[in-house]
């Protein structure tokens, strides 16, 4: 089964591209043959001279970073993006989520359903997309959720797994905040699953574990692209009869709380530990039959009303990913992200308070109803989590 | 899809008056001398594109060429204005002379006599439609206009009046097009008596009309070029200045002579490089220029945005790389390096944005943002109010630079000092006469400018006094459950 990559905007653009070849030279065509060949069919297609094409549909209100990322796949020599698989104006977006999704969208929709629906086309068996953006601008934040939504509507059964990339705290745009709330609520209605990147975070990740002394955007978005490689590479999954999983998601991703019960507190606790409502545990390399994952198993990082073994899923690759003999990936629904998106929307709506740089949007048609829906939304989303116990 | 659509994303300078011209000129020969430095292979590349039209005079057709063929003739996208002959007539017959065609130009012969309201409506009302009709020229080789760059000065005539009237027109006839103004204001000893009235005149115009200005203070430009001669010639042991550094110097450019403003029309020129360095260049976050005015305009009528840039000279006996760095970064909020004579640090940021050229990454930004951020007051709103963009080509002769735009309170004195001049002259009904007798000019056209100038003075005013008070945050919406 093959997934369609779109990648929108600078992030999307250049996580996508190291995604890629993270996943090309993970999956060397010599050892492991069936996990080559599961990989490639899912990520890539072979042109009739033989050279290795992502499946990728590349978007951006803005030619520069496209070129680039196109030239380094090409570089590699091992794979590269096709060349009629991009789609770019001059203008950009500036920064602004409603130029995005109410200008740039619509008017470029046909351009780029064409595209997305030429790719699809090579598919066999088409699993669903995957659309990498990030949240802080203009194009990956506004023209990601018109597109995403576009997904929604020509593929209705297909998948969509938005893959969203959260800026510094500390300001990389100003109107982040907005572009954030603004993008979060409308995924919200349309997203399968969200798969979340904070920069804050990974920018640790390099610094301490990584111990790299100048951090640049190419070393955050390797991190990125190895933990989504982590995710997204071939598995044997409980119910995959010791094949390959087909489905490269194939988690019951909708979790349904039971109905309201009375006297639930709503509070941020720091101190314990983020309960999770539902948990994916993915091994990969020597020793993924012995491990020992019990500790995943304990109810007490759960939900009451959800038992581990339903919650937990253990997915395991023996073979080894990207270079490292032993891997591990979590992918956690939990509180996890509960203060991050927390303070988002605090730093968003005192900025609304004061009604600041609204009128950039209104220019281009969001208006403070817009708004007013995007945080209730969201508020909403923060107040189901805080309640997990 | 393959074609790409030659949707170019193109700027075009309006140089309008003397002291607007001769930094225009400066600007293009740097931009020159920048794509030179980087594009070795006389490529006709997208950088080049945005701001020049790239001519083959061998063409039947007008010569235009397309973007990746090879560099025949670069002819700058610029409309140059004076109502004197002088300046314009001056570079035409300097070295940039193929760089601007006969059909950019707008020139008259008697000047505006310093007089606001005849450049504004004398000239405005006369050379309206040639003005648009250059405009449309200049248009039309492309299919989208991204931005317009006026540059001024706003003490004179025709810099200030009719650089005003071509902002509105701009406005009128291409209303979806940025609007960045570069506004020279004139010092307190400037020999024009009557700079105060054309000023202010000319600000309600930029209230009014731009997207954003970048004020620069012609005293301060004096103070920084005075600094770093002192620099020069009063070299300490060990500490070497970098002579060809297009900051500093124009060596290399291609005026052969240095004339007494060229210093300090090169720092104006440096700034309108380093704004639009990310959308020529490469960089791993771009910044653009609807960027800037998305990001550092909260409210639409405060888009005065301070600039200040650095480094302003280069030292050699700084040997630690990080050191230099994060010096850099300093400097920015220094108030040495503002274009104004302001000091940022003491007053409200209301946002801010960091454009920085260079081998710089994102942990050295975020290192030097933490480091000086408690230092520096923002509004209750805006906390974590930064813009940044990494460009990686730095300016010729540096390894990196930083130019910072600040949306500050700290404008707020310059303008009321700007304010108290206009009064004093204003009061006493001085010169007053030269105005009024041109058709157009009404006594309401002064107060109303008065007027637009306290009312953006007070709301200045009304922010700064949120700065010392806490602001507790804004009470969050409540679900129902």
């Amino acid at each position: 089964m093959s997934v369609v990559t779109v990648q929108l905007g600078q992030c999307g653009n250049q996580v996508g591209q190291e995604l890629f070849d993270v996943m090309r030279s993970d999956a060397p065509d010599v050892h492991r043959k069936t996990y080559s060949a599961v990989s490639r069919e899912r990520f890539f297609r072979q042109t009739t001279q033989g050279a290795l094409e992502a499946r990728a549909v590349l978007i951006d209100m803005e030619p520069k970073v496209i070129n680039h990322s196109m030239s380094e796949a090409a570089k590699s020599g091992r794979w590269r993006y096709g060349e009629t698989s991009h789609f770019s104006q001059k203008q950009g977006s500036g920064n602004n989520w409603a130029n995005g999704y109410c200008v740039h969208g619509p008017r470029h929709r046909d351009a780029v359903e064409e595209l997305v629906r030429r790719e699809v086309e090579h598919c066999d068996m088409l699993a669903g997309f995957i659309p990498i953006m990030s949240v802080a601008g203009g194009t990956g934040s506004g023209v990601g959720t018109f597109v995403t939504q576009c997904l929604r509507d020509v593929y209705p059964s297909s998948f969509v797994l938005n893959h969203l990339t959260w800026p510094y705290g500390t300001g990389e745009v100003i109107v982040q905040n907005y572009n954030s709330v603004l993008t979060l609520a409308h995924l919200y209605q349309l997203s399968d699953a969200i798969l979340v990147h904070e920069n804050d975070i990974v920018h640790k990740i390099c610094s301490q574990l990584l111990k790299i002394k100048q951090i640049s955007f190419s070393d955050i978005n390797r991190v990125i692209a190895h933990q989504l490689g982590g995710v997204l590479q071939p598995t044997l999954t409980p119910v995959s009869c010791g094949a390959y999983s087909r489905h490269p998601i194939g988690i019951d991703w909708q979790v349904c709380p039971p109905p309201a019960s009375a006297g639930r507190s709503r509070s941020l606790s720091a101190g314990s530990f983020n309960t999770s409502l539902a948990n994916l545990l993915i091994l990969r390399g020597k020793d993924v039959y012995s491990a020992d994952t019990g500790g995943f198993e304990d109810p007490a990082i759960y939900t009451s009303w959800l038992p581990p073994d339903e919650a937990l899923s253990l997915w395991k690759s023996p073979v080894p990913f990207n270079k490292y003999e032993k891997s591990a990936t979590l992918v956690s629904n939990s509180q996890a992200l509960l203060r991050p998106l927390d303070d988002m929307v605090r730093k968003a709506w005192n900025m609304f308070a004061s009604r600041a740089y609204i009128h950039q949007y209104v220019k281009f048609g969001i208006s403070e109803e817009d708004f007013l829906d995007s945080f209730t939304s969201l508020e909403q989303v923060i107040s189901s989590y805080s309640e997990l116990q | 899809m393959s074609e790409e659509r030659l949707l170019a994303k193109l700027k075009c300078s309006l140089q309008v008056g003397q002291c607007g011209n001769q930094v225009g000129c400066r600007f293009w020969d740097l931009a020159l001398r920048e794509h030179a430095h980087v594009n070795k292979r006389g490529l006709y590349d997208e950088a080049l594109s945005s701001f020049f039209r790239n001519v083959d005079p061998r063409k039947s057709d007008g010569g235009a060429c397309c973007v990746g063929g090879r560099i025949q003739h670069l002819k700058a996208r610029a409309v140059l204005i004076d109502m004197e002959e002088g300046v314009v007539h001056r570079i035409l017959q300097g070295p940039l002379r193929e760089v601007f065609d006969s059909a950019q130009l707008l020139t008259d012969v008697s000047g505006s006599g310093n007089n606001w309201a005849v450049g504004n409506l004398t000239y405005g009302s006369a050379y309206m439609d040639s003005i648009v009709n250059k405009l449309r020229k200049a248009a039309e080789h492309c299919d989208c206009l991204q931005c317009f760059f006026l540059i001024h000065s706003m003490g004179g005539g025709t810099g200030s009046g009719l650089g005003t009237r071509v902002l509105s027109l701009l406005e009128e006839e291409f209303p979806d097009v940025c609007r960045i103004v570069t506004a020279m204001y004139p010092s307190a000893e400037d020999d024009v008596i009557t700079s105060p009235y054309n000023s202010v005149l000319a600000m309600k115009e930029l209230t009014e009309h731009a997207d954003c200005v970048l004020p620069v203070e012609n005293q301060s430009l004096v103070d920084i070029v005075n600094k770093i001669s002192l620099m020069s010639h009063d070299a300490k042991p060990g500490c070497v200045l970098k002579k060809e550094s297009t900051v500093t110097s124009g060596q290399g450019g291609v005026s052969p002579t240095e004339r007494p403003f060229d210093a300090m029309n090169n720092i104006v020129a440096n700034l309108l490089l380093n704004i639009t360095s990310s959308s020529r260049f490469d960089g791993s976050l771009n910044m653009d220029l609807n960027e800037i005015a998305m990001n550092l305009v909260p409210f639409p009528r405060l888009h005065y945005l301070v600039p200040s840039l650095t480094p302003l000279y280069t030292l050699a006996d700084v040997n630690i790389p990080t050191r230099r760095l994060d010096q850099m970064f300093s400097d920015a909020f220094s108030k040495e390096h503002q274009l104004i004579r302001a000091d940022p640090k003491h007053s409200l940021y209301l946002a801010c944005a960091l454009m920085v050229r260079g081998n710089v990454q994102v942990s050295d930004l975020r290192r030097n943002i933490e480091r000086l951020r408690p230092s520096l007051p923002f509004v209750s709103w805006n906390q974590e109010g930064w813009k940044t963009g990494l460009c990686s080509v730095p300016p010729v002769g540096h390894t990196h630079s930083l130019l910072a735009l600040a949306n500050n309170t700290c404008v707020k004195p310059t303008f009321m000092e700007l304010r108290d001049r206009f009064t004093k002259l204003y009061k006493k009904k001085a010169h007053l006469h030269h105005y009024l007798h041109i058709d157009g000019m009404e006594q309401s056209t002064f107060s109303e400018a008065l007027s637009s100038l306290s009312a953006l003075i007070e709301e200045y005013h009304h922010l700064d006094a949120t700065k010392a008070r806490l602001i507790p945050d804004a009470p969050r919406l409540s679900i129902a459950r």
